[in-house]
């Protein structure tokens, strides 16, 4: 066994480059895997501690669907001996502060000890707060570790002068209360603590795009391990026989194998992980931005490593090694002794191989349609991804070979026809690599097109959403009011009101709208009935955002609660990037409706230059009361760029393994392709010639490639964009091509099918003339 | 049409230079059919490839129709072979992606010839395989496509290389006629590199080579 074992291993010796295109192969699919799933893992615990703060999600809410709360609720609840805490939270230069009452809190996680001589002193005068890592107030911080990072505590009073309101979110209810809260404050009811966090909610889209592309990472470079795997075991048919011919079983042979493959796969796990770590860590404060921006969800920037998430990593590793290696591993258990010892790689060009691959690839196009038509949610959606790429990838092969035998017959001359021949009869050994290229070149165009689509839109959608100029927040209603009659006919004066509500049965917002042609000229409506415009005003019914008609199937003419009262659906509306349920009903009904709400907002639409500054100097507002529509625009845009950064970056990596996978694969079948261009170099062609054609011949079958990648990609573009978005965002927007694009990716697929056949052709022209000899002597 | 002049050719081994010809002579007319025989190891194939300018040897002259291949570069030499030279292998070495009409006429048109292969198909029994691929065919069919190659190329120079070696006896004489049919009908010379004293007898003359020297 241990003859047999050295045996096997020398192989590895002599090829020093397949052990090396196995291990990178196989870490980087575990790498970029275990990456993705330690920022998910990052990003989760992080929401489960915040949400866990003050045992928020465990205790029982008192809300007021109607109205905002007050801090005078809370003193009715108290009065009546009810057991509750207020609390209010808000955003402060990026940090989540919590606002919270010292003395009704209930201790545990994120409560402060106050015992301090001067620390209750100044907790409750609002000069210090306390925070997690990275927490950053206008008061001081004191860092606490029970706090989560990115997060501050600090009293309730002094958190409602920060954010400018006199509201609290809710009352936290202490166990062990019986009874209807209405009895005391009328209009409030309890609610049950969230069953899963509303960050989780609201971030699970994004989570599971990162772990499509995680997956999409892995399947790329389990396509170069399989292929490494195969070559390697094609090329050591000869020495299986000698050994089986020699007394091994086939068992003992297996296992030998499978056990040499589980040493490499336990390096190149190690290697992954170590990897993984590096990718995470250089993604999470871009996720982290992410998803601070995009849904105010605290993520902290630094990375925790657990042995658990090590452990995931090397069983990723054996488990694709066991995908990648198990078709070979079965086949040489089945091997019978004296099978043919040819080692001919290409011999998979097999038509029955071809047919099989085309069979499968239709069957899984066709099961992706049938998803398209009929699939609902968002598993649907990635089924209908997984089933269009792995079906796209199958049908490769055949269809190449398809596009150079239509090829063959329109080339000229003996060295261009053998060169698409030869072309043709290297498609098998390159498939996987061909295969890899496709997913990464697809997966390029889809979602630079899914991209690019939506920043078009999104970027006009802006424009029609901040058509004020200016958009000003008092300290109180009395400036609120002062200011305008201070901007008089400067400019036209809207109030922006609304109040935290249930939105079709779900917690959200709704706005009073005033009447102006910003709004009626600006504002394209998805859905609307006749003069939606004209009835919104007259208090007729409402308009609701696009995720929530999408949400509740709820469109024109439909009836939908908001707050407890029903409404018409007026129309429905786009409104980008936001997660949760949105509604307007016109200024008249809003103020009938809720005559409490928080009128301090104001937007200003005018064309007077200084009125900024002049307003500035005449109320001293600090720069997040007093905001120009530029500057929305510019933080809205950032936060778009930072959404889809690291999908970009796994883009990339993506395309980055595709690369190497046709570099190895090129480079293992130049040395096994030697008897193939051997007898043309005997014949008359010179080293240079064949090695130029080399190259060209890499560079058709990339371009042949980028050019199924493109319907491919577009196909992936339409299911991210009309599927996977409307599913996880609940918006859908209009998907938009760009050619420019497609050819700049084609031509960079090109330029690295040429570098990765650089090398091999490099070797075949400085070939010494003894090794190519060496073929006519049988010496391979 | 061939002359050598003292050919030596050593390989570099990890125990210094390895000596396999030592100092080679020999002039072959049109028409004339040589054979070379000689142990395993002594040289004759390594005589053969470099007749062929498929290498080059360490001292010594090859000249083929009067050209120096000392004086050649690589990009001149392949130009001759594909002009002058014909190639036969044990192996076979036929291209694998090409169907047997494509092997047939590849040397050809490499010349700038532009061949109809039927009539030598016909005469080799390959018309009914001309689409078939040199995988689908039996070892004597595959040589036969290789000699048919050189045949339609018509070079002035046939080298083989134990063309017989991989064939029974019957399939190895009907190669071999064919070979000779070659150098007869076209005034080409065949230089046949073989094992075997009774095909090396069928030739009109004969070389031994022993040690790297011609005995």
């Amino acid at each position: 066994m241990r003859a047999a074992l050295g045996a096997l291993l020398s192989h590895w010796r002599r090829h020093p480059l397949q052990a090396l295109t196995l291990i990178v192969g196989l870490a980087l699919a575990t790498g970029l895997w275990t990456g993705v799933q330690a920022i998910n893992a990052q990003a989760r615990t992080s929401y489960d501690w915040a949400a866990a703060q003050l045992g928020q999600d465990s205790l029982e809410r008192i809300v007021h669907p109607g109205r905002d709360l007050a801090l005078a609720d809370f003193a009715a609840f108290r009065r009546a001996g009810w057991p509750v805490t207020p609390v209010l939270e808000g955003r402060v230069r990026g940090t989540r502060v919590i606002g919270i009452d010292p003395f009704t809190a209930p201790p545990g996680e994120g409560v402060p000890d106050l015992s301090g001589a001067d620390d209750l002193t100044a907790f409750l005068t609002g000069e210090l707060a306390f925070g997690g890592a990275g927490a950053a107030l206008p008061i001081a911080v004191r860092r606490l570790d029970g706090v989560a990072p990115g997060t501050a505590v600090a009293d309730i009073a002094a958190v409602q002068r920060l954010l400018g309101t006199a509201r609290i979110d809710r009352l936290l209810l202490l166990p062990g209360v019986e009874g209807d809260p209405a009895s005391v404050v009328p209009g409030t009811a309890r609610e049950a603590p969230p069953a899963e966090g509303d960050l989780d909610r609201l971030t699970d889209s994004f989570h599971l795009n990162l772990t499509a592309f995680g997956l999409l990472a892995f399947a790329v470079g389990l396509f170069i391990v399989n292929a490494a795997i195969g070559l390697a075991f094609e090329q050591r048919r000869p020495l299986f026989r000698t050994l089986r011919a020699i007394g091994l079983s086939a068992r003992a042979l297996t296992a030998l194998l499978a056990g040499e493959l589980l040493i490499l796969t336990l390096v190149a796990g190690l290697i992954g992980c170590a990897l993984g770590y590096l990718v995470a860590a250089a993604l999470l404060p871009g996720v982290a931005a992410t998803l601070g921006g995009l849904y105010g969800a605290p993520v902290d920037g630094g990375l925790t490593l657990a042995p658990a998430w090590w452990l995931t990593g090397l069983g990723m590793a054996v488990a694709g090694a066991a995908l990648a290696g198990g078709q070979s591993l079965w086949q040489l258990a089945r091997l019978p002794v004296l099978a043919p010892a040819m080692p001919r790689a290409w011999a998979r060009a097999r038509a029955a191989t071809l047919r099989r691959q085309g069979a499968g690839g239709v069957a899984l196009l066709a099961a992706a349609a049938l998803l398209g038509a009929f699939g609902q949610g968002l598993g649907a959606g990635f089924a209908l991804l997984g089933a269009l790429l792995l079906g796209a990838a199958l049908l490769l092969p055949p269809l190449l070979v398809a596009a150079l035998d239509g090829l063959s017959r329109l080339v000229r001359g003996p060295v261009a026809e053998w060169m698409v021949a030869d072309a043709r009869q290297q498609v098998p050994g390159l498939s996987l690599a061909l295969m890899a290229l496709l997913l990464a070149l697809a997966a390029n165009v889809g979602v630079g097109t899914m991209v690019g689509s939506f920043r078009e839109t999104f970027t006009g959608w802006l424009d029609q959403r901040l058509a004020a100029q200016l958009y000003v927040t008092g300290a109180d209603e009395a400036q609120a009011r002062e200011i305008a009659a201070f901007v008089g006919d400067r400019a036209d004066v809207l109030p922006i009101v609304s109040v935290q509500t249930d939105v079709a049965g779900a917690p959200g917002e709704l706005f009073g709208q005033p009447d102006h042609p910003i709004f009626r000229d600006e504002w394209p409506l998805l859905d609307a009935v006749a003069a939606p415009w004209d009835r919104l005003h007259a208090g007729e019914g409402a308009l609701l955002n696009e995720q929530t008609a999408r949400r509740m199937d709820l469109w024109a003419g439909d009836a939908v609660d908001l707050g407890g009262t029903a409404w018409e659906v007026l129309g429905v509306y786009s409104d980008y990037g936001n997660p949760r349920g949105q509604a307007i009903l016109g200024l008249g009904a809003f103020d009938a409706a809720y005559p409490e709400a928080d009128r301090r907002r104001l937007a200003l639409v005018t064309g007077d230059a200084a009125l900024r500054d002049d307003l500035e100097a005449r109320f001293g507002l600090p720069p997040d009361r007093l905001v120009d529509q530029a500057g929305i625009k510019r933080f809205s845009l950032d936060v778009f760029e930072q959404t889809f950064a690291v999908t970009r970056a796994l883009n990339v990596l993506t395309l980055g393994v595709a690369g190497f996978a046709l570099w190895a694969s090129l480079t293992t079948l130049g040395t096994m392709r030697l008897p193939q261009v051997a007898p043309v170099w005997a014949l008359g062609l010179t080293r240079r010639a064949i090695a130029l054609s080399d190259l060209a011949r890499a560079t058709l079958l990339a371009a042949l490639t980028a050019a199924l990648a493109v319907p491919v990609g577009l196909a992936l573009a339409w299911v991210l964009l009309a599927v996977v978005n409307v599913a996880a965002f609940g918006w859908r927007l209009p998907m938009l091509v760009y050619p420019g694009q497609w050819l700049e990716l084609a031509l960079w697929a090109l330029l690295a099918a040429a570098l990765a056949a650089l090398v091999p052709a490099w070797r075949l022209w400085r070939m010494a003339p003894a090794r190519l000899v060496g073929v006519f002597a049988g010496e391979r | 049409m061939l002359r050598v002049r003292d050919l030596t050719k050593a390989f570099d081994t990890a125990d210094g230079p390895l000596p396999v010809l030592r100092g080679v002579s020999l002039d072959l007319a049109p028409g004339e059919t040589l054979a070379l025989t000689g142990e395993s190891g002594s040289g004759k194939s390594t005589l053969l490839y470099l007749v062929a300018g498929l290498d080059a040897p360490s001292s010594g002259t090859i000249e083929i129709g009067g050209r120096a291949l000392s004086e050649m570069d690589d990009a001149a030499r392949a130009r001759l072979r594909r002009a002058e030279v014909g190639l036969v292998f044990q192996q076979f070495n036929l291209i694998p992606s090409l169907d047997v009409a494509a092997n047939l006429a590849f040397h050809a048109r490499l010349k700038g010839g532009t061949p109809d292969v039927a009539p030598m198909a016909e005469r080799l029994g390959l018309a009914e395989h001309l689409s078939r691929y040199p995988e689908q065919l039996s070892g004597g069919q595959q040589q036969r496509v290789a000699v048919g190659r050189t045949l339609i190329a018509r070079p002035r120079l046939i080298l083989a290389d134990e063309p017989t070696g991989n064939l029974d006896e019957a399939t190895g004489d009907a190669v071999l006629d064919l070979l000779r049919e070659a150098a007869e009908g076209t005034g080409a010379a065949l230089m046949m590199v073989t094992h075997s004293e009774r095909l090396a007898g069928r030739l009109s003359r004969r070389l031994h080579l022993r040690g790297g020297v011609l005995a």
